[in-house]
Order: C-alpha cells, then structure tokens, then sequence
C-alpha cells in the first residue's frame, strides 16, 4: 500500500493553476523525487500535502486515510525558503519547535541533542542561530525536521548553499532514514541528485504531471539507443544500413543503432572490421536530458 | 484550547519580556514621567519667579498706593526720575521698565503706560502687568466714588451645582465630592481613553512588525509545516499581549513609586504635583480648587475600582485583539516595502483616530447619545467605554458593549486568520484590500 497518493489534484489562484490535476503514488520506505523548474508547482503541491493549503478538487490519502489536519504531525517538511529566529539561542529554537511537533521538553532535549552531536554540533548549543553560517543553520533546520520521527519527510531542495562535506552528512542521513523505513519526498530542480538518490520521480511543468514513473524505467524509455566504445586501431570507412556514426573523437566512437540491430550485431560487425574493443556501454539519457526536452516539448505545442 | 497556541505565545511573550529593550522602556518610561513633571513643575516656577522683574514709575501714584495694601503685589516701585531710570533698570535687576504717566483726566476708561526693555517681553507678562495696574486703579476709582468693597462684594453671586440625590450627613460626600466625582471621572476617563489609543498603536504595531519579519525571514515557511496559521497567530497575540499588560501593570506599579519619590528627594515639589497632575489628567488646575487634598484622596477612594479596574483590562485585551488582529492582516500582506504597509494601515489608524477623537465630546457629555452609541459600538468601544467607566454608566450598557466587542474580537481573529495564513506564504504580489478580500474565500 502507498504511503501518499493524490488524485488529480488541482488547485487555482486568481490568475493561474498552480497545480493542475496531479496524480502519484508514492511506495513507502523509498525515495520520491518531485521534479520540475521553478515555479512549475512543486511547493503548491507539498502545501497540499502538509495541509498548509487545501486543494479546489482531488483527493490526498495519506496511509489509507483521507488527508486531515492531524496528519503533518507524522509528517516532517523542509521548506525551500528556510528562516530561523535570528536572536534565539540553537537548543532554545531546536526544542521550540520539536514542542511545536508535541515532544515534551524532556524527549526533545534528548533527541535534539542525540542528532547535533552526530551533526557534530553539540557544542551549538548556547549558541545564538546569528552566529551561525547558513549551512549550520541548515543543518540544524534538518534537525528539526526529522526531530518527531516522522514517517512521511519531504525535503525541497535540502542541499542548496551546503558545501561537499555537509551535503554528504545530510545525504548519508536521509539514507539512513530511507533505511529505518521513513518515506521521502525530494523536491528539486537538480537532476544529477535526483538520479543517484530516487527509486521513482514525477515531472511537473506549468503544475502538470508530464512524466512519472521508475527512473531506470524512463531513462530507458526515452534511450536513444546510443553506443559508446573505446578502441584500438581504427575505424571501418563505411556502415552497414541501420548503423549511425553519432559522435567521433580520439579513440571513442558514439553509435546510434536503427530498427532491428542488436548491439551484439554492433560488437561483431566491429571486431570483424577489426577493431580493437577496449570498452563498449549503452548510453542512457540523463534525467536532465529527458526533463529538457520534455519541458521543450511541452512549451513548443 | 490548543496546546499549539501556549507555545507559541510562551516564546513570543519571553523572547519580549527578556529583551533589554523591554526592561529599559518599562523602567525609563516611569522615571523619565517622574523627572519630566519634576522639571516641568520647576521650570513654571522658576520660570514665573524670573519674569516678575518689574519695575513700575508711577507719576500717579494712585498704584502705589493701592499696591501697599497688596502683600502680594508682583512689582516693585521707584521715585528716581524716568530718564535716570530708563538707563539704569536693568542695571539694577530689573527686565521690565514701566512708566505710568499721571492721568490728565481721572474718568478716562483708556490710560496709557509705556514700558521699556531690552528684550521684547512676553505677550503673557504684558498682558499680566495690564491687568495689574488696571485692576489697582479700579480699586481706586470705587473707593473714589465711595463704593464700599464689602457692598460691591456683596453683589456677587457664584452658583455651586450640587448632585440633590447626595447624602449631605455623609461628610466625605459634602456637597463637594459630587461635583469632585465628575472632575475626578473626566480625568480618568481621558486618561484610561489616552491609554487605550496608545495600547492599540503601540503593541499592534508590535504585532505587524514581527509578522512582517517572520514573513520576511522566512520563518513563517518553518512554522507553517508544524503549526495551524490561525494557531501561530493566536499565539502571537496572546504573547504579546501579555507583554502589554505586564508592562501596564509594571507601570501602574512604578509611576506612583518614582513620582512620589522624585517629588520627596528634588526641589519644587509642590508646583511640580499639580502640573504633573494636570500633565496627566488635561484638566483645569482651577477646577480642582476649593476641594481639599484629603476630599480629593478620599474621593479617588471612593471611585468604584472594583469594577473600573476589571472592565478596563477586559477593554484593553478586547481592543488589542480586534486592532492588533487587523495588524496582523496587514503585517502578513505586506512585502519589502513598508510604503505598501501604511497605505494598508491608513483605514485602521483613521477608525482609531475617529475613536480618539470622540473622546473630548463623549467626555463633556458621558451619557448623551454620541457616547451611548460609541461606547457600544465596537470599533469604538474599547477606547470610549473605559473613558466612561466612572460616570456610572448603566449596567446593560456596559454588558451589551463587552458582548458585542467579544463577538467582533472573535469576527476579528476568524477574518484575519484568514489573510493572515494566505498573505505570510505569498510573495512579490502587491497586497492591496482588494487582492486581501478574495484572499478569504480560498479555500483552507
């Protein structure tokens, strides 16, 4: 059973739909990514799902019941746009709003402090968010939402303005959460982080769902049966029918198969020409390929 | 009610109450109204003391004459010759030169006097020194034509309107403390209606700021995830209204304190009691004479605080929740540029002002109709009704206007909860009423 499913969900503004009869299933125990440009209708959409706003029409079932207002306990959000009280001390903030979430005083000082010291920042504690660079404060913005537990964690853009080092932290974490069970949303315009991290994705653009489904799924959906090979010796002159050179550069050969030409056909057709194979692979289209000529696509109709 | 709500207005009513902002205002604030109406009090005196420095040459003689009667009399006189006088007045002490020449015709009802000074005096000291030496040469004129001062006395005639349902055996409710209860209730009144418009000003003000920053900063995107927009504003309300009364309380506590005891340790107590009296109550010191201190004590005693006191701060918190709820609103609409925020504020602060501004004919008539009608009325109320308070207001008046207003604060927070969770999570859109009024019918 999934986690989170919406039903064509829609929502208006005055002048323009912000998202436009969405659909998606998310499994839980996975990572979900939420893909789009900005201003597609990603944030609309998470606020519909963290019941900040209401949709106009569709459903949201969150864990086999219909969305209400007591579900975002069970839920944690990252908001893109992430402010803290400037003037408060990091423990004060941190146990703030793990109240907010309804931990008691006690629970929170003791899972808040349990997550700086493996954030290696414990010794923030008394110290005021001003003092702080913007990654610590990201740091401790994570921290607070994942302080209840939730089961559901949906991160928009949770990596931008954090260097290597954290960006490792915060990604080894949400593994690890992945692994406990917990469920996540991962809401970006960055693709390559979309590929080495989320089982499935959704593309949105002008809040439409134009693209769904597993990554390795659409990457091959949308393959262009490109070959890639390196090699010793040199090249035939000529092709078979069916046979495309794409790209060529030093020793690196870029092939497009047509219909009915196996790559095993490639390979033979190339060692009798005699070719030295040194390397041969299948060349996917990278999610951000695909998403640009989707978008393209969608905005030449 | 919800758990949510104590949380937020426990932060947002510390994070206050703790800053050093707070504890300096609440503590200057009464020793700076204590020094004020000391020096104040100090300067009037010092001030009337110096400008006396009158000197009269009288050709008539007729003044002195009359003045040397007078213990009292303001000026001083001099036989030297007007020419060595108008060389040496000043020399001599004196800012003011005043020669009266000797009257050709005794009946003449226009004299004429000429004065010399350095400085060009105040229109006050000439007018003081006109009435003066014309009330003297009155005095000489009746006694000229024999009117005898008792006889002209006898012509006056000063009506003392007293309250015919007073008990005249009750001797603190003499005849006096009727007429002292409606001087001491304008007072208050005026004072508790000024407080009020402050409050509203002063901590929705408050209020809008800080939901602008939240909104500015982006705090606001945190909180939404785990906190209701109607919660996080209730809370806010709730928090810094409570710093409100706590600095009201704090300064009902410490403005007694640091005036009296600025008026025991500096000079000038006296004049200083009445003008910081005055100061404070905007009414006339003369209307308070012929009322002893201990009348006058014993009368604000007899004031009913048990019930002006409660159904103050019950206006207070009515009236902060309505303003600073509208506050709140507009704070959460507003984007970077403050410009757009007054635009929004102005209706509020003209309502606010119409309110303030009915107090002066409200409290000459506190129980005519403008004043029925406003203190019921709840825009108004909450700055008319406590204004009202000590005229002995009918009881249904004063249920009737707390009903209604707790219905509009109720009206109030479901209105602008509804902007308020729209407006913090948009951006970049210029926020006018208009856009604010469709804002209420998405959907939650």
């Amino acid at each position: 059973m999934s986690i989170l499913r919406l039903e064509k969900v829609t929502k208006r503004y005055k002048d323009h739909v912000a998202v436009d009869e969405v659909s998606f299933e998310v499994e839980p125990g996975t990572i979900f990514g939420m893909l789009g440009p900005n201003g597609a209708g990603k944030t609309s959409t998470i606020r519909i799902i963290t019941t900040i706003t209401g949709p106009d029409s569709g459903q949201v079932y969150f864990d086999g019941e219909l969305l209400n207002k007591s579900h975002p306990a069970r839920m944690g959000y990252l908001p893109e746009e992430r402010g803290l009280y400037k003037k408060m001390k990091v423990g004060d903030h941190l146990l703030y709003l793990a109240q907010l979430k309804g931990l008691t005083i006690k629970d929170a000082t003791q899972k808040c402090k349990i997550m700086l010291e493996r954030f290696e920042a414990l010794d923030w504690w008394h110290k005021k968010v001003e003092e702080l660079s913007k990654g610590m404060q990201q740091k401790i913005q994570f921290i607070a939402t994942i302080v209840h537990d939730p089961i559901l964690l949906i991160l928009d853009e949770p990596f931008t303005g954090l260097d290597p080092i954290n960006s490792n932290m915060i990604q080894d974490e949400i593994f690890r959460l992945r692994d406990k069970g917990v469920t996540i949303i991962f809401s970006t315009h960055r693709m390559e982080q979309v590929e080495e991290m989320c089982e499935n994705i959704i593309l949105i653009h002008n809040g439409k769902n134009i693209l769904q489904g597993n990554v390795k799924d659409i990457r091959n959906r949308f393959k262009e049966h490109l070959y890639k090979i390196n090699y010793g010796g040199s090249l035939p002159v000529q092709f078979t029918n069916g046979l495309e050179l794409v790209r060529s550069e030093e020793h690196s050969a870029t092939f497009r198969l047509g219909d009915g030409i196996s790559s095993n056909q490639l390979l033979q057709y190339l060692i009798q020409s005699g070719c030295e194979i040194h390397s041969f692979q299948e060349i996917l289209p990278s999610i951000n390929e695909i998403f640009i000529r989707q978008v393209k696509g969608i905005s030449h109709e | 009610m919800n758990n949510k709500i104590w949380i937020v207005a426990r932060r947002e009513y510390l994070s206050r109450v703790q800053k050093k902002s707070f504890i300096l205002v609440t503590l200057l604030t009464p020793i700076s109204i204590a020094l004020f109406s000391v020096l104040i009090g100090w300067l009037m005196s010092e001030g009337a003391k110096a400008d006396q420095r009158v000197l009269l040459h009288d050709e008539t003689g007729i003044i002195r004459n009359i003045a040397s009667e007078d213990k009292d009399f303001p000026y001083e006189f001099s036989e030297k010759d007007l020419k060595v006088l108008t060389e040496e007045y000043d020399q001599m002490g004196y800012d003011l030169l005043v020669h009266i020449p000797s009257m050709t015709d005794t009946a003449a009802t226009r004299l004429n006097a000429t004065y010399y000074s350095n400085e060009k005096p105040s229109l006050v000291l000439l007018e003081s020194i006109e009435s003066t030496l014309g009330d003297k040469i009155e005095t000489y004129r009746m006694r000229r034509s024999n009117i005898d001062q008792k006889l002209l006395d006898s012509f006056r005639a000063d009506i003392s309107l007293e309250n015919g349902l007073m008990d005249p055996s009750n001797p603190s409710g003499s005849a006096a403390s009727g007429k002292l209860n409606i001087i001491l209730g304008t007072a208050l009144g005026g004072l508790m209606g000024f407080l009020m418009y402050l409050v509203i000003f002063i901590y929705g003000s408050m209020v809008m700021r800080s939901v602008m920053e939240e909104k500015l900063s982006r705090i606001v995107e945190v909180m939404v995830s785990s906190v209701r927009p109607i919660h996080l504003m209730m809370g806010k309300l709730i928090g810094v209204g409570g710093v409100g009364l706590t600095q009201l309380a704090l300064w009902a506590i410490l403005i007694p304190i640091f005036l009296s005891t600025a008026l025991a340790i500096l000079p000038g107590a006296e004049p200083a009691q009445m003008s910081a009296m005055e100061n404070v109550a905007q009414f006339d010191q003369e209307s308070l004479d012929g009322f002893s201190a201990n009348q006058i004590i014993k009368a604000i005693f007899d004031l009913k605080w048990w019930l002006i006191l409660p159904v103050f701060i019950l206006f207070f918190l009515g009236g902060y929740f309505i303003y600073s709820s509208l506050f709140a609103a507009i704070g959460s609409a507003i984007n970077e540029d403050m410009g757009e925020g007054q635009q929004l504020m102005m209706p509020v602060v003209i309502i606010v002002l119409i309110a303030f501004y009915m107090l002066f004919p409200v409290l000459t008539n506190p129980n005519g109709n403008l004043a029925v009608f406003a203190s019921l009325f709840p825009l108004f109320s909450p700055i008319i009704m406590p204004a009202r308070l000590a005229f002995d207001p009918p009881w249904w008046q004063i249920v009737l206007s707390i009903v209604l207003m707790l219905f509009t604060v109720w009206f109030f927070i479901w209105l602008t909860s509804r902007i308020y969770r729209v407006g913090i999570l948009m951006y970049g859109k210029k926020a006018t009423i208009k856009e604010m009024i469709k804002w209420l019918r998405y959907s939650e």
